[in-house]
């Protein structure tokens, strides 16, 4: 199933929760934050979040900036 | 010698934003740096207890083991204030503001920029108005970064920012405090905070700024852009902090011509 991820097509199984999408893409660990469809997915919803096919996901973080 | 008084540093002179007590006046950015350390030696040597951070998409699969800012800055120890630079529109800026928000566990302390223009990254306007009301609303301490009008830093506050921030010259042009006189209004007006953002290249800048009476400083490029940041960044914590001393001492007036400091009586020729 195609999903995007920060834009890029990315392939990820049925039913993949957003907890499995993040320990595949080695963010399990980082602080991050997360919407989908532009709606914001809390972190305690990630497991009970499957991913749909053609969902726009973007994971987002801390830069340095002004 | 250890007998004779020092003088008194203003040590009961907090900076008090959205209820939290700051002792330090200077915000400084984490743009620009030549990496992670030299970020955290230059915000370190800054004094600063505020640092902002943009927040951007998480590169994917790019060096997973790699250090990450909020680990070299952690929130713990730092006031995270998440800024919304480069969003052009209110809706982008609202968007990343939720986002932050997320990102940093409920803080909800934001700087709020909605830029009109590429070239000199000025606010734009109504723009900003919309987003900081929505942003308000939502129940965030919005910081936000304005032009110098006074009015329209007037509006902001009684929107209910926590804190106006006027620029005093193009962000990241170092050309100083453009408009003193402007500022000075903003000041004289206001009850919330008046922190400049913006414009400041060196450390006799940033005491300007505190003398015309702001409440703080903002920067990002005048420490991270120098020769040596770190050395600026100390620089620059100083400046803030004798800027303030001076403004709390009262400058004496100016006057157009010579007043003899040594006594004019008792002269023996």
């Amino acid at each position: 199933m195609q999903i995007f991820v920060n834009g890029q097509a990315r392939d990820v199984p049925e039913g993949c929760d957003v907890t499995q999408l993040l320990a595949q893409l080695e963010l399990a660990d980082r602080r991050c934050a997360l919407e989908i469809n532009r709606e914001i997915v809390p972190r305690s919803a990630y497991a009970a979040r499957k991913l749909r096919c053609a969902d726009q996901v973007e994971i987002i973080h801390a830069v340095g900036g002004g | 010698m250890s007998a004779l008084p020092s003088p008194q540093p203003q040590h009961n002179d907090p900076l008090i934003i959205a209820g939290k007590v700051y002792h330090s006046r200077l915000l400084v950015g984490t743009g620009k740096y030549r990496d992670l350390e030299e970020t955290r030696r230059a915000v370190e040597a800054s004094g600063a207890e505020i640092v902002t951070v943009a927040i951007r998409r998480t590169n994917i699969g790019q060096n997973p083991g790699e250090p990450n800012l909020l680990d070299v800055l952690p929130p713990q120890r730092y006031t995270i204030l998440p800024n919304t630079a480069g969003c052009y529109t209110a809706e982008d800026a609202i968007r990343t503001c939720r986002l932050a928000r997320e990102l940093l566990d409920g803080h909800d302390l934001v700087k709020l920029e909605v830029l009109g223009d590429e070239k000199t990254l000025f606010p734009d306007i109504p723009a900003t108005l919309m987003a900081a009301e929505i942003l308000v609303k939502e129940g965030f301490k919005v910081m936000v970064y304005t032009s110098d009008d006074p009015l329209i830093a007037k509006r902001l506050e009684e929107m209910g920012c926590v804190a106006v921030m006027p620029l005093a010259a193009p962000i990241g042009s170092g050309l100083g405090i453009r408009n003193p006189y402007n500022i000075r209004l903003i000041v004289e007006n206001a009850k919330a905070p008046i922190l400049v953002d913006a414009g400041v290249g060196t450390a006799s800048d940033a005491a300007i700024a505190m003398e015309l009476g702001c409440d703080g400083v903002l920067m990002n490029t005048a420490i991270a852009a120098a020769k040596n940041p770190v050395l600026m960044a100390s620089a620059m914590n100083k400046a803030v902090q004798a800027g303030r001393e001076a403004y709390l001492a009262g400058r004496m007036p100016r006057k157009l011509y010579a007043s003899a400091s040594s006594p004019i009586d008792g002269t023996f020729f």
